[in-house]
């Protein structure tokens, strides 16, 4: 069995472990003995570090801590004291191994929460079923998924019916329903019956394909945190070397009486406390962590910049349709003049019957019967008004207001909900109207309430809409302000305006159904798009894709970022407080190298284990279901 | 143009730093990123410098740290 690099530095860290104890114990008086016990353990607990050391001096890299490390055991061992310089190292190699073995922990949490990858298809060939790799399967070849196996390509059931869960796609825990003709993502798993399903696409562009690349290369695109992270070492750096410098030389020079031993210990101790390791692996990791439990939340976030904007969000801007309602029309009222309901909506549906106008196809699917075109002897669609039909050997008229004044038919006083009004006569005369409007999601309230309670200081729905609908949608989900009748431009200058009058470190947040808003999305820091899993062009448009249709996504995200947030500030205030109060003290020549080691190793590993609770619950705890 | 490399045994955030920045630099590459987490450097640039790209970072990542394992992906 071949050893990993970390398992090697375990096993020099034992053999150097009880030869420090070994040495420790020997008499003073012993000192050849101790010499070549120490120099053994040293050299075999240290011996990678100054490897590297020397191999990075080569290179022209001189200020990393292995050099760091070896300078300061050397100038320890040098100095006579031969169980520090051991220990230090010793310390150091510990450290470094639990450091390694967290972030190889974190980086397998992370890719289990994302564990979607399918890793074969069963494909039937000649009546066999064979194995094979989701990426030898294609377009149009058939494959089978038994009871338990995660779907391997985006397909479409051609034979069997089951329930799915796509938990780990949307973070939607109920199992869905399939039958046939329904489409499956790859990276569903399959639950309790056989399905047989034909492939609609190549597996690189398949749903699981596509998340893991998205989040895999959502560290393309930095946060501001780890910008800062980045420019803080290549500044401080060079700063914390020219001070160790001179606290190694200025105080034995111009003091009467110190010593350049004492000294050059201390500048030791301070250099190998500087090391910003810490902060290097905890930001980025907290970053990743966010994202991938987002992910696991049905949230795809494209970047560790827009997950830090998140918990930034000031405005939370949506388009009516399609984010806060269904963008499906259905029938809300029916008033008939003398007849019955049902008489009033058959007559609109069959009048209606040969349009593929949202608004007829609401009243066919209201009405829900076959339709006899037998019956129907003539329809003639009037643009910009309705329909005229021969219905029975009757006239019909339905469409609009302004129909029914062309017509001249006589119409009582009405008073209308919001929605759109089919007005409909028969035979000349006033029948009676059905209302039609648009249905609120079931948890678009909670959604626009959560993000108020998250402190978000204002919503705002926009709209192409008519203003009476959109007041009527406004006023039941409670936004604090709207505005009706917009073309796609004005959505643009609309979203400017409110850029304008946020608060400079505020963030404005878009949502909308990613189909034709993407000028919007991109305008907005945060271009948020609903129900992505299907749609290709908001997986493009958008920073953030909601991967299933619930608005009230968009308070997990924001929870879910401020938590990622919290938890990385507590590791740059953590680590950089540690360190500067053990710099002072090692200036001062009160810490050892003892506390260097540890603020240099320890830290980074507290700050590792710190933020991988970002991946344990992504979600604070009010918002967890 | 863009290419995809595995660093495997990956597990200091300086070094990935240095190589990610030296890659950075080689002639022909537009952008280099170095996913730390998992591990995937991520090479953009000029069609022809990207044809032997492989060996210079191969190399870059072995001169800082010769452990990892380079494979493309």
């Amino acid at each position: 069995m071949k050893m990993s690099a970390n398992d090697r530095r375990l096993v020099t860290i034992i053999i150097s472990a009880v030869l420090f104890i070994v040495g420790y114990c020997l008499a003073q008086e012993l000192t050849t003995a101790r010499l070549v016990i120490f120099s053994v353990a040293l050299l075999c607990v240290g011996a990678e570090v100054f490897i590297r050391a020397g191999r990075n001096i080569l290179h022209g890299q001189i200020f990393d801590e292995n050099f760091l490390m070896s300078i300061a055991s050397i100038c320890a061992f040098i100095l006579g004291d031969y169980p520090e310089a051991t220990a230090v190292m010793l310390f150091y190699q510990i450290g470094e191994y639990f450091q390694s073995r967290a972030v190889n922990r974190s980086r397998r949490s992370i890719s289990e929460l994302m564990d979607i990858r399918p890793d074969y298809a069963n494909i039937s060939r000649d009546g066999q079923l064979e194995k094979v790799y989701p990426d030898e399967v294609h377009v149009g070849d058939t494959i089978i998924i038994k009871p338990g196996e995660r779907v391997p390509l985006d397909a479409v059931v051609i034979e069997g019916h089951s329930s799915v869960d796509s938990s780990a796609l949307t973070g939607e825990s109920l199992p869905r329903e399939v039958n046939e003709g329904d489409t499956l993502l790859s990276g569903c798993v399959n639950i309790n019956g056989l399905l047989t399903a034909q492939v609609t696409k190549e597996f690189a562009e398949s749903t699981a394909s596509r998340i893991l690349d998205l989040v895999e290369n959502a560290g393309a695109k930095k946060s501001r945190s780890e910008n800062f992270i980045t420019k803080f070492a290549r500044y401080y750096t060079p700063i914390v070397v020219g001070i160790a410098v001179l606290l190694a030389v200025i105080p034995p020079l111009f003091v009467p009486g110190e010593l350049f031993s004492d000294w050059v210990y201390r500048a030791m101790v301070f250099l190998v406390t500087s090391c910003p390791c810490a902060l290097v692996i905890s930001v980025p990791l907290g970053f990743f962590g966010g994202i991938g439990g987002a992910s696991r939340n049905g949230v795809l976030v494209k970047g560790g910049n827009y997950l830090e904007a998140l918990a930034n969000t000031e405005i939370v801007v949506f388009d009516k349709t399609g984010t806060l309602t269904r963008g499906v029309f259905r029938v809300k009222e029916i008033v008939p003049q003398e007849m019955s309901q049902q008489e009033l909506l058959r007559i609109a549906a069959y009048a209606e019957s040969s349009s593929n106008h949202p608004i007829s196809l609401s009243l066919r699917e209201a009405w829900g019967q076959e339709i006899d075109l037998s019956k129907i002897d003539s329809v003639e669609e009037l643009a910009g008004l309705g329909v005229e039909a021969i219905i029975d050997g009757t006239k019909v008229l339905a469409g609009n207001e302004k129909l029914m004044v062309r017509e001249q038919i006589a119409m009582p006083p009405i008073t209308p909900g919001s929605g759109t009004i089919v007005h409909l006569a028969v035979a000349d005369k006033y029948a009676g109207y059905i209302l039609i409007a648009d249905e609120l999601k079931p948890d678009a309230v909670e959604a626009v309430s959560k993000l108020k309670a998250s402190g978000i200081k204002k919503t705002v729905m926009l709209t192409g809409d008519e203003r009476t609908i959109a007041a009527d949608v406004a006023d039941t989900v409670g936004v604090d302000e709207f505005y009706a009748e917009l073309l796609p431009a004005d959505k643009v200058a609309k979203v400017e305006t409110l850029l304008n009058s946020k608060s400079s470190r505020g963030k404005l947040a878009f949502v909308g159904d990613g189909i034709n808003d993407a000028p919007v999305l991109a305008r907005a820091d945060i271009g948020i798009a609903m129900g992505g899993l299907g749609s290709d062009a908001a997986i493009e448009a958008a920073d953030v894709v909601l991967m299933t249709d619930e608005p009230s996504k968009i308070s997990d995200a924001i929870g879910i970022s401020k938590r990622t947030l919290r938890i990385v500030r507590q590791n740059i205030v953590f680590a950089l407080a540690v360190k500067l109060v053990i710099l002072l003290l090692g200036a001062v020549g009160i810490a050892s190298m003892w506390a260097a080691v540890f603020a240099d190793v320890g830290v980074a590993l507290l700050a590792i284990l710190n933020a991988m609770r970002v991946l344990r619950n992504p979600l604070p705890r009010h918002l967890r279901r | 143009m863009k290419k995809n490399l595995r660093l495997i045994g990956l597990d200091c955030a300086h070094c990935a730093a240095k190589i990610e920045s030296a890659v950075q630099a080689l002639p022909g590459v537009n952008s280099a990123n170095l996913n730390f987490m998992t591990g995937k450097l991520t090479i953009e640039g000029e069609e022809d410098a990207l044809a032997d790209i492989f060996d210079h970072a191969t190399a870059l990542v072995h001169k800082y740290e010769p452990d990892v394992e380079v494979r493309r992906a």
